[in-house]
């Protein structure tokens, strides 16, 4: 058990108490502004106090309440996207890879078409049309987050096609539809769930950055982007409110990249080269 | 034919440290090798022949593997206290090795020519034309065809045995006294085998080099050796000239292995003798003769004391108890 | 007489090879198998020898209905194979199975044993739950393991085991023909011995036929009745084993035995070392195929091919030395 990665354990086991216990945690209210206590530091600063530890934004809105509540932001957006978009990769991925043939090559000029699109430009568009919100910005990411599942899957599976055991499967009369499931999906999950966790840290970031733009969760609701944001103007004199959800955007990610490296590490060997 | 001698292991031990403790994989291995002369070393997998190659040509994977014990004499110089630097310099100049696989011996992303220039020109640097001309000559003596277009060619370009042969030139192109040669024919069909083979015989004979044959198919053995040396998980159970060891096998494992492949004379009915149970599992090894558990020879003996070894025959020597009375 | 269990007619699987990305152009074809005959009787053995390139593996992929013919035709006790459909496939996966060379290839790392030996009766709905686990127990035990075995996950064996396990799930559903592909040449020399011992009970005891394809001739004269030599797609010598060896009528056949690596070092054996290479079967040599590298050769060989003619009683051999 030596090299189990114990620090980015504990930081996304933080990250999903906070995010499922926002509630009880939080001391004070999100969303309440309070402007008769705005910009506040944080408590080992001068003029900062206990009453709000990593202090107040410039509607006096508490930082680690928002932080706890952006969490859970953060993490609802992960589950979705992955999901919906990994799901979605996962299955495609299988079939063009099994399948093989035009309906290979099809589908993956559709994925190349996929990731050629300005990802930014097509979420912000979608934010236009649809209206923000939690669920087109689950809709925007997904829509570029399956085609990165699909093609790490599709190489996974020609791999396992070549394997003694699927021709031997068609030996035993397995029909194409039982052979993927039973066959090539449970030897893909590995891949997938190393998937997984190398991109939470994609989704989080996407799910910042749109929301940065103003193109995501939409204001009252504390995003970590959107709190960065909120105080861009203000990183000279109340540099803890972009500072704070930052720094914890930044320790999640890399906690969840280092966790993925180590489990794919303990999976597969062969997946070292991804 | 066979002259000096040119390499001696002495009880040579190559532990390898792995998270679930030390594998005893080389546990005393001990022969010598002469000029012009090919030895075989015959085991199964698992027996640790492999390792001992690799332990000789200081090539062990690190850092889970290292030579803990021993002395590996080339021409009377340990080659276990060499420094990295002299072993670079020893490597393909004194000592050679090819191996089993042709398609990962070669690089595929350089041409033939410059895997061999690469070689050659550590070893005698010299200028451009010259070390060519070197090329040239170690693919004539290979017997490739049309060297002077071969060079220019990459690897994927040829088939198996042409690569064999390619790496064949690479290991004899700067002169060495001592040639190891692990299972290289294994990938390779019989025709080509039978090619490679001959080739390997000439080369032998004509620069009187010293062969080390890694094998477990007695059936080289008996093509191409001089002696054989039986390996067993971890030591050598048996060695002597091949046809002593061919005509009387003194050690149970090796008269149970040569007698359970099946022979090219007329066709045997019935069943082919076999060895019971399964080949040994490094962590698990017995106290005692390692081969006890599958020998039907077995006694409390053989299972507590690891047998001594008796001489059988001129230089034939094999460790078993059950030899101790005729000795 | 008798309808052999296996029949193949004519059979020709050509491959085409295209130049081009965009626009692929058929410039040639690999002709992989190009026209072989040869039947397998009920309960015995059919060695296919022969090198890499020789066609035997896509012979194999065919007769398992992996792969289909370009033409010619396989029939299992009378009927074309890759005419079934429905029942009759359902029936034909049940009656033909398969070994393949590498263990640890061969089983699902992430199906426990007993799982992969009833897939064959699960997919052809052989019985109910309680019927297949019996089956499955009785076949572990044909193949010399425990039916407590059948828990465990492949990882937990070792080589020699996983082929049997391998074997078994070729056996649950009481095949007729096993196909089996180098089944002993990954394996270490002393479990050899035990896996063709096993081979050959249950040979003798269940009368299933098998068709086996091996390099080394000498598990092929131990276990085969006939034998087959393929060079380039096509069959060049077909024997009864024991005349085939004995009675030596092609160079090729020649060639393979005297590359036989001895018994013993004193074993002389007429050496005939071939010169050159395989050629490609993208562009095989003209008349017979062989000719480039025969050291026989005349005129007429590269001229006239050379036809699978009966030199012997019961021998077939395609060489004009024979006329």
């Amino acid at each position: 058990m030596k090299n189990v990665p114990w620090l980015p354990m504990i930081i996304i086991l933080t990250m999903l108490i906070a995010a499922v216990f926002a509630p009880v945690l939080a001391p004070h209210s999100p969303i309440d502004q309070n402007l008769a206590d705005k910009l506040i530091p944080p408590f080992w600063e001068e003029g900062g106090s206990a009453k709000y530890l990593l202090g107040t934004d410039v509607f006096g809105r508490d930082i680690l309440s928002r932080l706890l509540y952006g969490a859970r932001v953060s993490m609802t957006v992960s589950v979705l996207v992955l999901s919906a978009g990994g799901g979605v990769g996962l299955a495609i991925g299988i079939v063009s890879g099994y399948v093989g043939g035009r309906v290979d090559a099809l589908l993956m000029r559709i994925v190349d078409a996929a990731l050629a699109f300005p990802a930014i430009l097509f979420a912000l568009l979608l934010a236009v049309t649809m209206g923000q919100g939690l669920r087109t910005i689950v809709i925007a990411i997904s829509l570029l987050l399956w085609a990165l599942f699909a093609r790490v899957v599709r190489g996974e599976v020609l791999a396992i096609k070549q394997r003694d055991y699927v021709a031997l499967a068609r030996v035993h009369g397995c029909s194409t539809v039982r052979i993927m499931v039973t066959h090539v999906l449970p030897n893909v999950l590995n891949t997938f769930m190393v998937l997984l966790t190398l991109y939470v840290g994609v989704v989080i970031v996407a799910e910042a950055s749109l929301s940065f733009l103003g193109a995501g969760i939409p204001p009252p609701t504390p995003s970590w982007g959107l709190m960065v944001s909120e105080g861009r103007g203000k990183i000279a004199s109340a540099w803890w409110i972009s500072l704070i959800p930052g720094i914890a955007i930044t320790l999640v990610v890399l906690a969840f990249n280092v966790f993925g490296d180590w489990l794919r590490d303990r999976l597969d060997p062969k997946l070292r080269q991804l | 034919m066979s002259g000096d001698v040119v390499l001696e292991v002495r009880d040579l031990h190559t532990h390898f440290f792995l998270r679930r403790g030390v594998v005893k994989v080389v546990d005393g291995v001990s022969f010598s090798l002469r000029q012009g002369e090919v030895l075989g070393l015959v085991g199964e997998s698992g027996s640790g022949k492999s390792v001992t190659a690799l332990s000789l040509m200081r090539l062990l994977p690190q850092p889970a593997a290292r030579t803990v014990h021993g002395e590996v004499l080339l021409e009377g110089e340990n080659l276990l206290t060499k420094s990295t630097g002299e072993m670079r310099g020893i490597r393909g100049r004194k000592i050679s090795m090819i191996l089993q696989d042709p398609q990962t011996s070669l690089n595929p992303v350089f041409t033939i020519g410059d895997q061999l220039r690469e070689s050659i020109a550590k070893h005698y640097p010299g200028d451009d034309k010259t070390v060519m001309t070197r090329v040239i000559e170690a693919l004539r003596k290979v017997k490739l065809a049309a060297p002077e277009t071969r060079i220019h060619q990459y690897p994927h370009q040829m088939s198996g045995g042409m690569k064999q042969r390619v790496v064949g030139a690479i290991a004899i192109s700067c002169g060495p006294r001592v040639l190891i040669a692990d299972e290289p024919t294994t990938a390779l069909d019989v025709t080509i085998q039978l090619q490679y083979l001959k080739l390997l015989k000439e080369l032998q004979q004509s620069s009187d080099l010293a062969i080390l044959f890694i094998t477990h198919d007695f059936g080289i053995v008996a093509k191409m050796c001089d002696r054989v040396a039986v390996m067993y998980a971890g030591r050598i159970v048996e060695t002597g000239p091949v046809r002593q060891v061919f005509d009387n096998p003194r050690h149970p494992y090796t008269q149970a292995l040569i007698a359970s492949v099946p022979k090219m004379k007329k066709q045997q009915a019935g069943r082919l003798p076999t060895i019971e149970g399964q080949p040994p599992v490094f962590s698990d090894l017995p106290p005692g003769c390692r081969f006890a558990p599958r020998c039907p020879l077995a006694d409390e003996r053989c299972r507590t004391t690891y047998p001594s070894s008796f001489t059988v025959g001129a230089e034939h020597t094999a460790d078993c108890w059950r030899l101790e009375a005729a000795a | 007489m008798t309808e052999p269990l296996l029949r193949v007619e004519s059979l020709h699987r050509h491959f085409p090879y295209t130049r081009g990305i965009l626009f692929a152009k058929t410039i040639g074809h690999v002709k992989a198998v190009d026209g072989i005959d040869f039947s397998v009787a009920t309960g015995e053995t059919l060695g296919l020898v022969g090198e890499s390139g020789c066609g035997k593996t896509t012979t194999s992929k065919l007769i398992l209905r992996l792969d289909e013919p370009t033409s010619g035709r396989i029939l299992l006790q009378g009927k074309s194979i890759h005419d079934m459909q429905g029942e009759a496939l359902r029936e034909y996966r049940s009656l033909v199975q398969a070994v393949f060379q590498d263990p640890w290839s061969s089983l699902n790392s992430r199906m426990s044993v007993g799982r992969i030996i009833a897939e064959t009766l699960v997919v052809t709905k052989w019985g109910s739950r309680r019927d297949i686990d019996q089956r499955v127990a009785e076949v572990l035990v044909e193949v010399g393991m425990r039916p407590e075995q059948a828990q465990l996950f492949p990882h937990e064996f070792s080589g020699g085991q996983r082929q049997r396990i391998a074997l078994a799930s070729a056996l649950a559903s009481k095949p007729k023909l096993i196909v089996l592909d180098e089944p002993v040449s990954a394996l270490d020399v002393s479990i050899r011995a035990q896996i063709l011992n096993l081979l050959q009970d249950i040979q003798e005891r269940d009368k299933v036929a098998f068709l086996l394809i091996a390099h080394n001739l000498a598990t092929v004269r131990h276990m085969a009745h006939q034998t087959a030599v393929m060079y380039l797609g096509q069959i060049v010598d077909y024997a009864p084993t024991e005349e085939l060896f004995s009675n030596v009528l092609h160079p090729y056949t020649k060639a393979l035995l005297s590359a036989v690596l001895p018994d013993h070092p004193d074993s002389q054996t007429d050496e005939l070392v071939l010169a050159g290479e395989v050629p490609s079967p993208l562009d095989p040599p003209s008349g017979c195929r062989f000719h480039t590298r025969c050291p026989y050769v005349m005129p007429k060989c590269s001229q006239e091919e050379p036809a699978l003619r009966e030199a012997a009683p019961g021998h077939f051999a395609a060489c004009h030395l024979n006329t």
